[in-house]
């Protein structure tokens, strides 16, 4: 039982790194129609940001400011890269956001170098006991900070101004200009946010194991959460992807003795086995809103 | 019609594959340059566009797909890893007893049953384009190949495991060996001219296809799904038909490409592969043949052409090793920015750079 228990706050901690990708994706998503594959490159910046950071001051403060970084790196981008493509097809602009994603992550890779970097971060690979059962301090920071962001996020989009004219934005985007939203500050906006939920999962995922170049391929997990949850779907984007995170450490765990015929990282194709069993059942994930055609 | 080559009595002869003289000539001489190529060039340099034709096959076959279709496909490795491991299973070694081989080297052989199975994997594949569409479809097929890459890692007695790998098919026609030095000829000027008349052959097949009933009834699925079923293209079918051909092409790519280097590795069919493919067609030209053999001439020529530059620019290192910016990083960035930038600045690829030209020409020395 206890290991169950362990198990499941083990997925749940990695489930939260999903879901703050995830978010990134779903935000930019409502706001441009697109899927930006850029957000492996935006999670290693944060990264490797806080990892070089850290090395002059307090872990905390180091998060913030790369933070920030990343944020301002995110609408960078969207100036630079995205804005003059509005109006062009949404398979295009993702395309766009992979030739970004190449860039900034070989950019960012330099900055890793070919061994491990530390996060300085408090927790390391320590320990905890409650009530009995073992769990990774890293694992409960990241499901607490991710919890906190998550609420913070619903309150902004639900009760503050600019969130109303994202919200409006997503919607409509004539009608919201024409009620004076200025629908280019909210891709900026977008673009900052979804840059900062995916520089923080950076963050928290390479805590305690550090950070290498080849953890970017933990961000593409995220496309299956997305897929799962709705791609429109804040909500839906949170609940995949500690699903996800949940099933994958449980199959890791138990399924063990499916290793003869998967290999014993099975655990690893999971998220994208569950998305086309979803898929076929519902293809518009689980908490999406479906498409509704003119003719 | 003496004097006026551009008049057309009929529909078949605007159609045609070379409608104007002045594609008869250009294609003349495209292929004499291509047959002369070999006795000009160094070996080494004949591989490169020996893999480049190659490379053309599969990126034709995403663009029938893609392109032509408008199905945003992610998964083209996966295809091409499927007609790798038909092909080199097929002509491996039967007395081995690490992996599995039948020991027929018949090119033809394995060439069309690795473009079949596939097909194959690309008609069971379809069902979920039919269902889904637009960016829905294209991480599904990237999940696909997630699950390929696994499965073929994981499945040693096909694939030889990671890091291990298996021998690529053998090409060999009516007993003549194509990878091994020859009398008259060298291994890469023979694979060189195979692969370049395998290109015409498959090139001329789809430009084929896509002038024809199937081609138009593609182009309206792309451009308005709804409406084309509306005006009575079966939708599914179609889409069905796309992603079969388009896979069909795939497979015989991945069989082909590995021959040059005479190895496969389960790993190297991953999404970095797919994101080339994508690359090729964007940079050449979405929905033209033309323009798909030119991306994949110019990606595939990148690195190399990339690999001169530390001679010019001195602060580029050739070595990995060295501080400063190496040429592997120089290499991927451009590779990043072209995409960025020909998406941006001409959306038309080479293709649309070639046409601007051409009527330039045509007009000359009028502006329009």
């Amino acid at each position: 039982m206890n290991e169950f228990v362990a198990t499941v706050v083990r997925g749940l901690g990695n489930g939260s790194i999903y879901a703050l990708l995830a978010l990134g994706f779903v935000i930019i998503y409502k706001s441009m129609r697109v899927i930006s594959f850029a957000q492996p490159a935006f999670m290693m910046a944060g990264g490797v940001l806080v990892s070089h950071l850290v090395l002059s001051m307090n872990f905390f403060l180091a998060v913030l400011i790369s933070l920030l970084l990343t944020a301002l790196l995110g609408a960078g981008v969207e100036r630079v890269a995205l804005r003059p493509m509005i109006g062009k097809p949404v398979f295009v602009i993702a395309i766009i956001t992979l030739g970004v994603d190449i860039v900034i992550r070989t950019v960012v890779n330099s900055f890793i170098g070919l061994d491990i970097r530390q996060m300085g971060d408090p927790w390391g690979l320590k320990q905890l006991k409650l009530l009995g059962v073992t769990i990774d301090q890293r694992h409960l920071a990241t499901l607490v900070t991710t919890l906190v962001v998550v609420a913070a996020l619903f309150a902004f989009y639900r009760w503050s101004r600019t969130g109303l004219a994202m919200r409006a934005a997503s919607s409509d985007q004539e009608v919201a200009l024409a009620q004076g939203v200025s629908v280019g500050r909210v891709f900026s906006l977008s673009w900052a946010l979804a840059a900062m939920l995916a520089g923080l999962a950076g963050v928290f995922l390479s805590t305690g194991i550090g950070l290498e170049q080849n953890l970017w391929l933990t961000a593409l997990k995220a496309l299956p959460v997305i897929i799962l949850g709705g791609l429109d779907s804040l909500g839906g984007a949170v609940i995949a992807g500690l699903t996800i995170g949940v099933v994958e450490a449980l199959v890791g765990n138990y399924g063990g003795n499916l290793s003869p015929v998967f290999g014993g990282d099975f655990f690893l194709v999971v998220p994208y086995l569950l998305m086309l069993l979803v898929l076929l059942v519902k293809p518009y994930g689980l908490f999406g809103t479906r498409e509704v055609e003119r003719i | 019609m003496r004097g006026r080559p551009l008049l057309y009595l009929s529909y078949g002869q605007d159609m045609a594959l070379l409608n104007t003289p002045a594609k008869r000539w250009w294609t003349l001489g495209l292929v004499l340059v291509a047959v002369l190529l070999p006795f000009m060039l160094e070996d080494d340099l004949l591989v490169v566009l020996a893999t480049a034709f190659v490379a053309s096959i599969g990126a034709i076959g995403l663009n029938l797909v893609t392109g032509y279709a408008g199905q945003v496909s992610l998964g083209h490795a996966f295809f091409l890893a499927i007609g790798a491991y038909t092909a080199a299973a097929l002509s491996g070694d039967p007395d081995s007893t690490r992996l599995i081989g039948f020991g027929i080297t018949s090119l033809p052989i394995w060439l069309l049953a690795a473009g079949l199975v596939a097909g194959l994997a690309g008609l069971i594949v379809a069902p979920l384009a039919a269902r889904l569409r637009g960016l829905y479809l294209a991480i599904v097929t990237l999940g696909l190949v997630f699950i390929g890459e696994h499965l073929f890692k994981h499945w040693r007695d096909l694939t030889g495991g990671v890091g291990v790998g298996r021998p690529a098919a053998v090409p060999e026609l009516f007993g003549l060996q194509f990878a091994v030095d020859g009398a008259i000829f060298t291994k890469a000027q023979k694979l060189y001219l195979l692969m370049f008349v395998l290109l015409v052959i498959f090139g001329v097949l789809a430009r084929n296809l896509v002038r024809s009933r199937i081609g138009r009834a593609l182009a309206a699925v792309r451009d308005r799904d709804l409406a084309a079923e509306v005006i009575g293209v079966d939708v599914t079918r179609y889409k069905m038909i796309a992603f079969a051909v388009s896979s069909f092409y795939a497979g015989v790519a991945g069989a082909l490409l590995y021959v040059m280097i005479g190895f496969v590795e389960p790993g190297s069919f991953n999404l970095a592969m797919s994101v080339q493919y994508i690359a090729m067609i964007l940079v050449g030209g979405v929905a033209t043949i033309s323009g798909s053999i030119m991306g994949a001439v110019f990606i595939t020529l990148l690195p190399r052409v990339t690999r001169e530059l530390p001679a010019v620019l001195p602060f580029i290192s050739s070595s990995s090793t060295a501080g400063g910016i190496t040429i592997f990083q120089v290499e991927t960035i451009l590779y990043g920015l072209l995409i960025i930038g020909f998406l941006i600045f001409e959306p038309r690829g080479l293709f649309g750079i070639w046409v601007r030209i051409r009527t330039y020409w045509k007009s000359w020395p009028f502006s329009h």
